[in-house]
């Protein structure tokens, strides 16, 4: 039940409602409050049926309103003593017929939050309807702030709601979410170039492309992205994106056909259309490695046309030239000729990520060998070492790190009489070797 | 699992009285529309309505038939078609098809709509808009709690994260203070109030509205104290990797309103089975708070005590037998079965975090909470992306990154933002675009600039006024200022020192020793103060909206039991984790409190990411 908030029990208290007192089952308000509450109630047969909420347009016209025209409740209702006792009489018929209530904004939002009757229609001079947003946003109610917004959308032009936006974040941003998900895309990137926002602005009409299915129109959208005013670094980014999505279209019209031999060996399980440019690299260096780089589908175009970091390069290649078993391009990889002609091995990324790569993809013992040697922390290659097994290493490192008797330890775990165990009893036995222990 | 603690803590007040309630409200609103009828139902109501209600309770209400709704033409021949839905544009649009088709085809049915836990303006405009209104009648279903556990009730509202933070909608605002308001006038009235957070205080407000306009209250309290919390008071905590058993079998499996789905690997059979996972699962009871790997011993232990329980059957005689079997059987065939679960759930854990290289992710995230070799942090998270290995967990250790060291250095950011994009897809640029607004993952502020700005104002004009300006700065700049938080509220232990896992010293268990939340950092540090006093430094750096309010009007302290003093209603607004939940029951414990946690949904890092990504339509 509701109880009279203080500058209403004023008025209330001061004004002589008395005739409208109906009767109520609650005995415990005076007389006074009765009235009050039989007044207010007045627009709806019962200010406490939650069913009236049904009754009601958010816009207006509650039921009930016509049959008794009425004059303000507000706390604006001043010179009570003359109009009060006989308000219908005072005015012409056809003015009262149009009279709605008269709620003060206050009323009127907190009647929107409870989900009693109101009506908006009453509030048409643009400070009446700024009073009524800058209430509802005061409220913290969004439900209310956004009917309050549907309202200004409905009666106010959009120049004009869109200036007032600009100084009211939070409404604006309920304005927002609300365009949002209604879908009206046109008018909320009005609503961004307006308020200045060409960055997101930007994003909002790039995020369209998202909803489209074809990829040539797709792609056609993302060429008339380019030309919106992203930020510099995202600039470049959407065009990355209309460049990689029209090398897929022309990789895809190529490989669907599927004639070369490998993809009769390794059929596509998907189309490459609209995969990160990552995969992309991965599915040319998998389908198309080797292809000069005047191809479109080669690496070494996708490569230089992405400014891909040879760390992030190295990573792709590997993994899809070790997934094809193919040992002597993943050492292509890492070899590297010095002035003298000598090739060596490096790579920018961890050799023990090397390592993990090829396990995964089962390389066979002695690949994976050649691998792990090549880890410089002597502790991690010990583990990856013991790990895949690779007794050599695990032994020559100790004796690098002159630990006998961890070489000890390590003679129980191999074959008796293998090629290890010989080669741990001659090490341990070698005198020449300076031990730590 | 010796999880003793003080013998005085009070009891938990009976939640299942809000099941009852939900229900019967349902009851009655089916049966405003008396008559068969279909029944469609939004796909995330589903498991909520499971918990309160079953299939033959809506029948016994005549509905027919149930769908799901899915947005698509629908089939039903009903005269009659109900649709309980949460109140969303989209689905109300739906609707207005479904009943324009009809009008089209001459077809006449009854329609209803019952919105829960509220309908909106917005969504009436809609019918209004596709000119349904009238045809279609609304109705509201008030159902804004649901116990998930004696100490658990969630709002089960996940959206209310992205629309309250990212969004700016205020739209749930009223519905958070609507479940206080319930929780206030069935176990209150609370006498303290405590809260942080710019969402917090706008619930409290209007809760206190709603208040005003009800009942006086008389009834003896069941819960004494509450806090309320926003979310992005602290990001940290819900974006670390859990390893407590509860939060880890969220992180692998994802529990839906207290319920999971084991799948055939767990099962190991060929059928997945759904098992709920609340304190009736005595097994799950006593290992849902350890440290996983505590959880393995405590396993084999039980299994070995099933054993022997089972052996006692040797050497029986028939009557003994007999009773073994009426009376013992039962239990340990129960027992057996969640075992066995359990078992099965913790291997497959072991199983997909050796996997993903879990322990470098957890030496990451550690390093970083640490602010401890930063640099190697960054080539590892690189690293990560590069390998297009999990695109949450990308995202998730670059959001920590920025939040431990106040943003990224430009030409990381730079450089680590094209990388994910090449890796997981451009149109995350969208997704990055949402993370920078939240402040979740941002660019480092060139120089201190700001701070001395704002000292500099702050001499030059009176306080009220600085405070204003500095508001605008720190939100201009969203700093997180974890760093100096981590080091007033001592969050990080000191390093090198031995943590033993089963026996917890602080709530920093829930992260292997290496951090202890923020967020039920506060909540202790409020409760003991029993205010803000001596933590304004601290408010400010996570740029405060606190409160502590006293909240018995009737002020009428001597009658307050005891008992309800120690039980602390803690509301998070925009969702909290599993492991945030085991932290607070350690606090309990330990301070003779009992917490009971609202949430307005159970969310995890891959839940608070997902709801923020925009690669989609």
């Amino acid at each position: 039940m509701s109880r009279a908030k203080p500058e209403d029990d004023e008025y209330w208290n001061s004004s002589k409602f008395s005739a409208f007192t109906f009767d109520d089952e609650d005995d415990e308000f005076t007389k006074m409050k009765e009235s009050k509450r039989a007044v207010n109630s007045i627009l709806v047969d019962d200010d406490d049926d939650d069913d009236d909420v049904e009754k009601v347009s958010w816009s207006g016209e509650p039921i009930g309103t016509k049959s008794k025209p009425f004059q303000s409740f507000s706390e604006s209702f001043t010179d009570t003593s003359t109009r009060a006792y006989a308000p219908e009489l005072r005015k012409p018929k056809s003015e009262c017929k149009d009279y709605m209530s008269d709620w003060s904004p206050e009323e009127t939002v907190r009647r929107m939050r409870k989900g009693r009757a109101y009506s908006l229609e009453r509030f048409r001079s643009l400070q009446d309807k700024l009073l009524l947003l800058d209430e509802a946003v005061s409220l913290h109610d969004g439900n209310v702030i956004t009917a309050v917004l549907i309202y200004l959308k409905r009666s106010l032009s959009k120049e004009i709601l869109f200036r007032e936006l600009m100084v009211r974040e939070v409404a604006l941003r309920h304005y927002v979410h609300y365009l949002k998900e209604m879908g009206e895309q046109k008018l909320l990137v009005e609503l961004m170039k307006a308020l200045g926002r060409t960055e997101d602005m930007a994003l909002m009409q790039y995020k369209e492309h998202l909803n489209i299915k074809d990829e040539g129109r797709r792609r056609d959208f993302l060429k008339s992205c380019l030309s919106l005013p992203f930020s510099q670094d995202d600039a470049m980014h959407v065009q990355d994106h209309y460049t990689l999505l029209e090398r897929q279209i022309i990789i895809e019209a190529n490989d669907k056909r599927g004639e070369a031999e490998i993809f009769r060996k390794y059929p596509r399980k998907a189309s490459i259309l609209n995969m990160p440019l990552i995969t992309t690299l991965y599915y040319s260096c998998f389908y198309h490695y080797g292809e000069p780089e005047g191809t479109f589908s080669s690496p070494a175009n996708i490569r230089k046309t992405f400014r891909i970091s040879e760390k992030q390069y190295i990573l792709t290649a590997l993994g899809a030239r070790a997934k094809l078993k193919s040992w002597f391009d993943v050492d292509s990889l890492f070899n590297t000729k010095n002035w003298l002609g000598y090739t060596k091995k490096r790579s920018p990324i961890g050799f023990h990520r090397v390592v993990d790569i090829l396990q995964k993809n089962n390389a066979p013992a002695q690949v994976l060998q050649e691998y792990v040697n090549l880890i410089d922390d002597p502790e991690l290659r010990l583990s990856l070492a013991q790990k895949y097994k690779c007794h050599d290493i695990v032994i020559d490192t100790y004796k690098d790190l002159k630990d006998r008797q961890q070489l000890i330890v390590y003679q129980g775990k191999v074959e008796r009489g293998s090629h290890e165990d010989r080669k741990i009893e001659e090490l341990i036995n070698n005198m020449q070797i300076r031990w730590k222990n | 699992m010796a999880q003793s603690g003080r013998r005085d803590a009070p009891e938990l007040p009976d939640f299942s009285l809000l099941k009852r309630l939900a229900r019967d409200q349902l009851i009655y609103l089916l049966e405003q529309l008396p008559g068969r009828k279909d029944l469609f139902i939004d796909a995330d109501l589903m498991s909520p309505l499971d918990r309160i209600a079953n299939v033959t309770t809506l029948k016994q209400h005549e509905v027919d038939k149930l769908y799901k709704v899915e947005l698509k033409p629908i089939v039903s021949t009903a005269d009659q078609l109900c649709f309980l839905i949460r109140p969303r544009i989209q689905t109300v649009k739906w609707i207005s098809d479904v009943v324009n088709l009809d009008k089209a085809a001459g077809r006449l049915r009854r329609y209803k709509i019952i919105f829960t836990p509220q309908k909106f303006y917005a969504c009436e405009a809609v019918l209004e808009e596709q000119g349904v209104f009238g045809d279609v009648t609304c109705d509201e279903w008030a159902f804004y709690l649901l116990p998930l556990d004696d100490d658990i009730i969630s709002l089960e509202l996940p959206e209310f994260f992205r629309e309250n933070f990212l969004e700016g909608d205020q739209r749930w605002v009223g519905a958070a203070g609507g479940a206080l308001r319930l929780i206030h006038s069935l176990y209150g009235p609370f006498s303290k109030v405590y809260g942080i957070g710019q969402c917090a205080k706008m619930v409290y407000e209007s809760w206190r509205e709603q208040v005003e306009d009800g009942e006086q209250k008389t009834q003896q309290p069941e819960i004494g104290n509450v806090f309320l919390i926003d979310r992005d008071v602290d990001f940290i905590t819900p974006l670390c990797s859990q390893v407590v058993y509860e939060g880890l079998v969220d992180d692998i499996f994802r529990i839906k309103c207290g319920s999971v789905e084991f799948g055939p690997e767990v099962t190991s059979s060929d059928k997945s089975i759904k098992v709920m996972l609340n304190s009736q699962d005595k097994v799950f009871n006593e290992i849902r708070n350890e440290h996983f790997s505590n959880v393995f011993g405590f396993l084999s232990q039980k299994a070995r005590n099933l054993q022997t329980a089972y052996d006692k059957r040797r050497g029986m005689d028939i009557q003994q037998m007999k009773a073994f079997v009426s009376e013992e059987l039962k239990g340990l065939k129960q027992e057996h079965r969640l075992l066995s679960l359990h078992i099965g759930a913790s291997e497959c854990i072991m199983k997909k975090k050796t996997k993903q290289d879990f322990q470098e992710l957890l030496k990451t995230e550690h390093s970083l909470l640490e602010g401890f070799e930063v640099r190697e942090c960054v080539s590892f998270i690189e690293e990560h992306i590069n390998r297009q290995i999990s695109m949450i967990d990308s995202l998730r250790l670059l959001c920590l990154l920025s939040l431990t060291e106040n943003g990224l250095l430009p030409k990381d950011y730079r450089s680590l933002k094209a990388q994910y994009l090449q890796s997981y897809g451009i149109e995350h640029l969208l997704t990055f675009s949402n993370l920078k607004q939240m402040g979740l993952l941002v660019e480092q502020q060139p120089g201190e600039t700001l701070t001395v700005m704002e000292s500099k104002v702050g001499k030059l004009v009176n306080d009220k006024t600085a405070g204003k300006l500095t508001d605008a700065f720190s939100s201009l700049a969203k700093k997180s200022n974890f760093r100096a938080l981590s080091k007033r509220l001592v969050l990080i232990p000191k390093s090198g020192e031995e943590y033993d896992l089963r026996v917890p010293r602080d709530m920093a268990y829930i992260f292997s020793g290496a951090y202890v939340p923020l967020s039920c950092k506060l909540i202790e540090q409020v409760l003991e103060r029993d205010g803000w006093t001596g933590l304004e430094e601290i408010t400010r750096m996570l740029n405060g909206h606190e409160f502590a309010v006293s909240g018995g009007a009737n002020g009428t302290e001597s009658r307050i039991k005891a008992d309800s003093q120690r039980i602390v209603l803690v509301m998070f607004l925009g969702g909290c984790t599993y492991s945030e939940i085991s932290a607070l029951r350690f606090l309990g414990r330990e301070r003779g409190y009992k917490f009971i946690v609202v949430t307005t949904a159970i969310t995890n890092s891959g839940r608070l990411l997902e709801a923020l990504l925009d690669n989609h339509p």
